[in-house]
C-alpha cells in the first residue's frame, strides 16, 4: 500500500503540483500529495473542496438507497462499511441500500492523497469525515424540502429509517421527497450526529456483497464480457527487461480463432501479445510461440548472489534514517550482553486469487475502461496516455476484485498500459488482457528481499541501552512519482517500523542501503512492516527471554509511555488471553505486538508442532483502531489479515530467481496458507474508543509471524532469523 | 472292490505326487538366480515415480520425479480415494489430459498401505523389503505368481506408467525404465523361478 | 473443434469447442456461467471446482472431452437443500472478503457435506484443505460449514 500520507487541512491545496512535508505533532511523517513525477497526474485536477451528495448518493423512487464507495471492493469490506457512516448520518433505512463502486472521476478521489485510490488502510480513516458530511447534507437536503412541502421550519422535523416526520402526523418518505431534494442548495456546513445516536455505526452490520459471492453472480474484473470482446494474453520476457528479437507464430496463427500476434512495448523491455476469441485458444496461441529473446545487457538477477551481496552490504553503514542518541554507547556495553542477530527475507507475491486483468475498448476519440483497480487516477492517465487521450476522455469503471493487497496499485499501471496497447491496435474492438497465475507469480512487482542486521547493547536491567539496526533492500519508491519519500538516500517504506518503533531505546541508530537490483518491487499488504516487526518483536521476546520476564511486560516496561494505543492493547490482550498461562506439554504461547497505519495490534497465538511445522491453535488478538465503525468487518480484517501474515512463514513462502529467471511458476511452487496452516480459531478483541477510526486493512499482517516464531522459539529454544521457515 | 480302492489310493496319491513334483519343477534356464536378477528389474520399475508415487506409507501421494508430496494437500483418505469433495478423481480422470498436464488412468486412487514401498520418510524401501511386500499374500490381494504377471501385464493403471502423459509445461512424463514388455518379461522369470526374493532387511 | 452435449444445473446445453477445452473455459466463456472462477489452472486452488455426476470436480484439469456427466456449478448449488444450507450459512456467518474463491469453496463444502453430514474439525480440514483462500477466511469457513451442517440436520428432523 502507499505510504501514509496526511495533510493539516487537505482544504489548503492549491492546484499546482507541490511537495509539502511537515513533520506531525505526534511524530512521522506527513505529506501533501501533488505528485511531481509524473506530469499527466500532477495536471490532473485536485480533489474538490465540497462533495456534492449527488454524486454519492441517489434516492431511488422505489425507495432504494444507492450509496457510490469511492473505493475499490477487493475484501476489506468498504463497499458495506463506508455506506454505513452516510446511511448513519442520513438517517436511511439500512435494508434499502446499495451499494455501487464509483468509476474514476475527481470527486472520488480520496481527500487526503488526492487520487482516486485504496491503499494504505486509509478507506475509512480517510473518508470517515467525509461521507458523514456527505450524509448530514443529504439528509439536510431532505428535510429542507419536506419544510418546504410542509410549510414548516426544519428544526420541527425529524428523521429515521428513510422517513421525514414533522409536526402533526406529518411523514414523508425519502423517495417522494428526493425530486425536491435534489434542488435544494447544497448545505455549506452541516451538524454531525454525537456518536451516542449513531444506528448504524458501531453495530456488527453483515457485508451488502456476501450473497452476491455465495451464488455466482457476483461479476469480478476477469468475468467482464462485452459484444464482441477478445481476449488477450501477453508472452513476457523470461528475465525482467528483456527485448523481443524474434517471433515464429506460424503454429500460434494456426489454431482456429486467434485474431492477432504482434509485438508490444512493456514497461521495460518488449514482449508480444496474443489475441484470439476465447481464453484457450489464446494460451495455446501463445504456448505454440517460438520466440527469441535478446537478453544482451539485461541484469539477470540471482537470489543466492543477492543474498550474499546483501549480507555483506549488512556489515557496512547506510544512509542515516535515524540517530537517536549516541550509538557509542555500545562500545561500553561488554559482548557478554549484546545480541547480534541477521535476518533474511524472500521476495513475495501477493498472488491475489483473481489474477490480473485489465478490458479497454478504444475508440479513436475516446475509450472506455473496466478496471479491478486500486489505483483508478493513475491507471486511468496511463491509459489515456497511450491512446493518446486526457484522463476524462477516458470512462473508467471500477470492477470488484478479487483481492489486490497492494498488486493492484503500481504506479506505473503496467496492466492497463498493456491492454491499452492492444485495443490500440485493435480500434472499436473490446479487449479483455488476461494475465495468467504463472505470468502473476513470474511477473515480478515483489515485496522485496531484505536483510536486517541488528546489534542490541543490553544494560543491566534487561533493557536495551544501545541498538545498531542496519535494514539492506530495493527502494520501493524510487523512480516512482512518490520518490520524494526518499530522503537522504532512505526509503521511509523500507524503515517504517524500526526507526518509528514506540520502543524506548535510548541510543538507536538505523541506517538502510538501497542496492538497485533489477526485480520490480511494490508493496505488499503492510509494507516494510511486514519485515519490520519480524526484526523488532522477535528480537524484544529474546530480550524478554534473557531479562526472565513476561513478554507482555516487558514490552510494556519497553514500550514509551506516550504510546497509548499499544498500551491499550496489550492490556487488553492480557485480559483475553489467560489461556497462555496454562497450556499442555507441547504447546507454547507467542506474542507480539506492533503499531502500522496508526492502528495499534497486540497478539498471542498457542502453537505446537506437527510433522515438523507450526500448527497454531488459536490466535487472540487485541486491536485499537479508534472507533470500529463496523466491529464484524474489524473482525473479518484480523482473522484473514493474521492468515495473509502467514504466508510469511509457509515452507514455499518465497519467489527465488536463478540467473534471471524466477524458480516458481504458480502455487505448486509458490503456496501460501491453506486451511490447516493459519489458526483454527481467532478471537478479535477490539477496545473501545470514539477517536476516528484507523485502519485495519494491513495493521493484522506485521505481528503474526514474529507471534508463531517466538512460540517456535520457546518449544525449541532456536532462533527463527530467515525466511521462509522451512526448517523448524 | 474295497480291495481295489485301497491298492489305488497309495498309487493315486503317488501319481499326485509325481505330479505336483513335475509342475513345480523348475525347467532348467529359470534358476533361483536368474529369477533374482529377473526381480532386479521389476524392482527398479516398482520403484521408479511414475509407480512408486501411489504407493506410498504416508497419507499422501507423491508426484513428479523428484517424488516431492503432491500439491494441494490431497490425502489418502479411507480407501485411497482422498476424501469428500477432494477425491483423487477431481482432478485425475480416466485417461490423460495432456492439454492441461494432468494424469490420468480408470479408477485412479493410492495404492492401499498394503502395498506401500516406501517408509515414512518417503524413502523407497529395499529391493528385499518390496519383494517380501509385492509377494505376501496376505497384502497384495492374494495374488499369486501368475496373479502377480496378469497384473503387471494388464492391469491399467500399471500399463499407465509407460504412457503417463504430459506435464503441465508440455514435456513428456518420464517413463519407467525398462519398457513395458521388459517389465513383463523380467516378471514372467521371476514368476517362473519362483518368485525369489533377495534375502537381508 | 467438436460438439458437446452437456447438462449443466439440469439445462441440456450443446457447445462447439476445442476438444482440449478445459470444462471451466466452456462454462464460463460458451456458456456464461461466470460463477466458477480461474485461480491458478493446474488445480492447486480449488477456485474452479463443480460437481460432474455428484463428484467435486476442478473444472480447469479436465478437458471438455472427459466430461461424462451432469454438471453443477454455483449457480446451480442452490436448487439443492445441502447447497441452499451450505450458501445461507456462508451469508448468515459472514465468510466472504473478496469473495473469488468462495464459489470453489462452497461446492467442496456442499461435497463434504452430502457424503459426511456430520463432519467433524478434522474432517472439515482435511476436505477444505485443498481450497486456497488469499484474504484466508478459512475460520468462518469452518463455522458455517458446521452450522450448515446443524440447519441441515434440523431441517431433515
Amino acid at each position: 500500500m502507499p505510504p501514509i500520507v496526511k495533510t493539516e487541512d487537505s482544504r489548503n491545496l492549491n492546484r499546482r503540483s507541490f511537495i509539502q512535508i511537515t513533520t506531525a505533532a505526534t511524530g512521522g511523517l506527513l505529506i501533501s500529495l501533488y505528485l511531481d513525477g509524473s506530469s499527466a497526474i500532477a495536471q490532473q485536477a485536485p480533489p474538490p473542496k465540497v462533495y456534492p451528495p449527488d454524486a454519492f448518493v441517489h434516492v431511488r423512487r422505489d425507495g432504494h438507497i444507492v450509496i457510490t464507495v469511492n473505493r475499490l471492493e477487493f475484501g476489506q469490506g468498504v463497499q458495506t462499511s463506508l455506506p454505513m457512516i452516510l446511511a448513519d448520518e442520513m438517517d436511511a433505512d439500512w435494508s434499502k441500500v446499495i451499494a455501487e463502486l464509483a468509476p474514476a472521476a475527481d470527486v472520488y478521489k480520496d481527500p487526503l492523497f488526492g487520487i482516486q485510490m485504496v491503499g494504505g488502510s486509509g478507506s475509512i480513516a480517510h473518508s470517515f469525515q467525509q461521507y458523514r458530511e456527505l450524509g448530514a447534507k443529504a439528509r439536510a437536503m431532505l428535510v429542507a424540502a419536506a419544510a418546504d412541502r410542509w410549510k414548516v421550519t426544519p428544526d420541527q422535523c425529524r428523521t429515521e429509517n428513510s422517513i421525514v416526520y414533522g409536526p402533526g402526523n406529518r411523514l414523508a418518505h425519502y423517495s417522494e421527497l428526493a425530486g425536491d431534494a435534489a434542488r435544494k442548495p447544497v448545505p455549506q456546513k452541516v451538524t454531525l450526529k454525537n456518536p451516542s445516536e449513531f444506528r448504524i455505526i458501531g453495530k456488527r452490520v453483515p457485508r451488502l456483497d456476501s450473497k452476491s459471492k455465495c451464488d455466482g453472480s457476483q461479476k469480478f474484473g476477469l468475468d467482464l464480457d462485452l459484444p464482441g470482446m477478445k481476449i488477450a494474453l501477453v508472452a513476457h520476457p523470461p528475465v525482467f527487461g528483456g527485448r523481443l528479437k524474434s517471433v515464429d507464430d506460424r503454429a500460434a496463427r494456426s489454431l482456429d480463432g486467434v485474431r492477432d500476434v504482434f509485438e508490444i512495448p512493456l514497461a521495460k523491455g518488449s514482449g508480444v501479445a496474443v489475441v484470439a476469441d476465447r481464453f484457450w485458444t489464446a494460451k495455446q496461441a501463445r504456448d505454440r510461440l517460438k520466440i527469441e529473446w535478446d537478453l544482451a545487457g539485461v541484469e539477470r538477477p540471482d537470489t543466492v548472489q543477492l543474498l550474499a551481496r546483501y549480507k555483506q552490504l549488512a556489515t557496512t553503514e547506510g544512509n542515516v534514517a535515524l540517530n537517536q542518541g549516541d550509538i557509542k554507547a555500545m562500545d561500553r556495553i561488554p559482548r557478554a550482553n549484546r545480541i547480534v542477530a541477521e535476518y533474511e527475507f524472500p521476495y513475495l507475491a501477493h498472488a491475489p486469487m483473481e489474477p490480473l486483468n485489465a478490458t479497454v475498448k478504444f475508440e479513436g476519440d475516446k475509450a472506455e475502461a473496466w478496471v479491478p483497480s486500486q489505483f483508478q487516477t493513475m491507471d486511468q492517465v496511463a491509459i489515456g496516455e497511450v491512446l493518446g487521450l486526457k484522463p476524462e476522455q477516458v470512462t473508467f469503471h471500477t470492477e470488484f476484485a478479487g483481492g489486490g493487497f497492494g498488486r493492484r496499485a503500481v504506479t506505473d499501471s503496467h496492466v492497463p498500459r498493456e491492454a491499452a496497447l492492444i485495443a490500440k491496435r485493435l480500434r472499436g474492438t473490446p479487449v479483455k488482457l488476461i494475465w495468467s497465475r504463472e505470468d502473476d507469480v513470474r511477473g515480478g512487482y515483489y515485496r522485496p528481499m531484505h536483510v536486517h542486521r541488528v546489534e542490541i547493547g543490553i544494560g543491566r536491567d534487561g533493557m536495551p541501552v544501545a541498538w545498531r539496526h542496519v535494514v539492506v533492500g530495493q527502494s520501493l519508491l524510487a523512480g516512482t512519482p512518490f520518490a520524494m519519500m526518499v530522503k537522504d538516500g532512505v526509503d521511509e517504506t523500507a524503515v517504517e517500523g524500526t526507526k518509528d518503533t514506540s520502543y524506548s531505546i535510548p541510543n538507536f541508530h538505523v541506517t538502510a542501503h538501497h542496492p538497485t537490483v533489477n526485480v520490480p518491487v511494490l508493496w505488499w499488504r503492510s509494507v516494510g512492516h511486514t519485515h519490520s516487526a519480524f526484526v523488532m518483536e522477535t528480537l524484544v521476546d529474546e530480550l524478554a527471554i534473557r531479562a526472565k520476564v513476561d513478554p507482555i511486560a516487558y514490552r510494556r516496561k519497553l514500550l514509551k509511555a506516550d504510546a497509548k494505543k499499544l498500551h491499550s492493547v496489550l492490556d487488553l490482550l492480557d485480559q483475553k488471553s489467560g489461556w497462555r498461562k496454562a497450556l499442555p506439554k507441547g504447546r507454547a504461547a507467542g506474542i507480539a505486538c506492533h503499531e502500522s497505519f496508526e492502528t495499534a495490534v497486540a497478539c498471542a497465538v498457542e502453537v505446537s508442532i506437527e510433522n515438523k511445522r507450526p500448527r497454531i491453535h488459536r490466535a487472540t488478538v487485541a486491536v485499537n483502531c479508534g472507533l470500529a465503525v463496523n466491529p464484524l468487518s474489524v473482525e473479518s480484517q484480523f482473522q484473514g489479515g493474521l492468515g495473509f501474515g502467514l504466508t510469511q512463514l509457509m515452507a514455499k513462502g518465497a519467489i527465488t530467481l536463478k540467473d534471471g529467471l524466477v524458480e516458481q511458476r504458480n502455487f505448486d511452487g509458490y503456496a501460501p496458507p491453506y486451511i490447516m496452516e493459519v489458526p483454527t480459531t481467532i478471537d478479535v478483541h477490539i477496545v473501545p474508543s470514539t477517536e476516528a477510526p484507523t485502519g485495519c486493512g494491513e495493521p493484522p499482517v506485521p505481528v503474526i509471524s514474529p507471534a508463531v516464531v517466538n512460540a517456535l522459539s520457546r518449544l525449541t529454544g532456536k532462533r527463527y532469523r530467515t525466511l521462509p521457515l522451512i526448517t523448524v | 472292490m474295497f480291495v481295489f480302492i485301497r491298492w489305488l489310493t497309495p498309487v493315486f496319491v503317488l501319481a499326485l505326487f509325481a505330479i505336483t513334483v513335475s509342475l513345480t519343477a523348475k525347467p532348467d534356464r529359470v534358476t533361483t538366480t536368474a529369477g533374482l536378477a529377473a526381480w532386479d528389474q521389476v524392482y527398479s520399475v516398482l520403484i521408479s515415480p511414475r509407480c512408486i508415487n501411489c504407493h506410498t506409507a504416508t497419507n499422501y501421494p507423491q508426484q513428479g520425479d523428484d517424488r516431492h508430496r503432491h500439491f494441494a494437500n490431497v490425502i489418502r483418505g479411507p480407501e485411497g480415494k482422498g476424501v469428500p469433495g477432494l477425491n483423487c478423481i477431481s482432478c485425475h480422470q480416466e485417461s490423460n489430459a495432456d492439454s492441461t498436464g494432468v494424469p490420468g488412468g480408470p479408477n485412479w486412487h493410492l495404492a492401499p498401505l498394503s502395498m506401500q514401498w516406501q517408509d515414512l520418510n518417503d524413502r523407497p524401501l529395499s529391493s528385499a523389503a518390496v519383494c517380501r511386500a509385492v509377494t505376501d499374500r496376505s497384502k497384495n490381494e492374494h495374488m499369486n505368481g501368475p496373479a502377480l504377471l496378469k497384473h503387471h501385464e494388464e492391469a491399467e493403471l500399471v500399463i499407465w506408467a509407460w504412457n503417463p502423459g504430459l506435464r503441465p509445461d508440455g514435456t513428456l512424463r518420464t517413463t519407467p525404465p525398462i519398457s513395458h514388455q521388459e517389465f513383463v518379461a523380467a516378471t514372467r522369470t521371476w514368476v517362473e523361478a519362483g518368485t525369489p526374493c533377495p534375502k537381508g532387511r | 473443434m467438436a460438439k458437446y452435449r452437456l447438462t449443466v444445473n439440469g439445462s441440456e446445453k450443446t457447445v462447439d469447442v476445442d476438444p482440449s477445452t478445459p470444462l471451466l473455459w466452456v462454462l464460463r466463456e460458451e456458456l456464461k456461467l461466470t460463477g466458477t472462477k480461474y485461480g491458478c489452472g493446474i488445480s492447486a486452488c480449488g477456485a474452479c471446482t463443480v460437481h460432474v455426476s455428484g463428484v467435486a470436480t476442478r473444472s480447469c484439469v479436465v478437458p471438455v472431452s472427459l466430461i461424462g456427466g451432469p454438471i453443477v456449478t454455483i449457480e446451480g448449488a442452490g436448487k439443492d437443500p445441502v447447497g441452499r444450507a451450505v450458501q445461507n450459512a456462508w451469508v448468515e456467518k459472514d465468510v466472504v472478503q473478496c469473495g473469488y474463491c468462495q464459489s470453489g469453496q462452497i461446492m467442496s463444502a456442499i461435497a463434504l457435506l452430502k457424503e459426511t453430514p456430520n463432519p467433524t474439525d478434522t474432517n472439515i480440514e482435511e476436505s477444505m484443505g485443498g481450497n486456497l483462500c488469499r484474504c484466508a477466511t478459512y475460520v468462518r469457513i469452518r463455522e458455517a460449514i458446521t452450522s450448515a451442517s446443524r440447519q441441515i440436520k434440523q431441517g431433515a428432523a
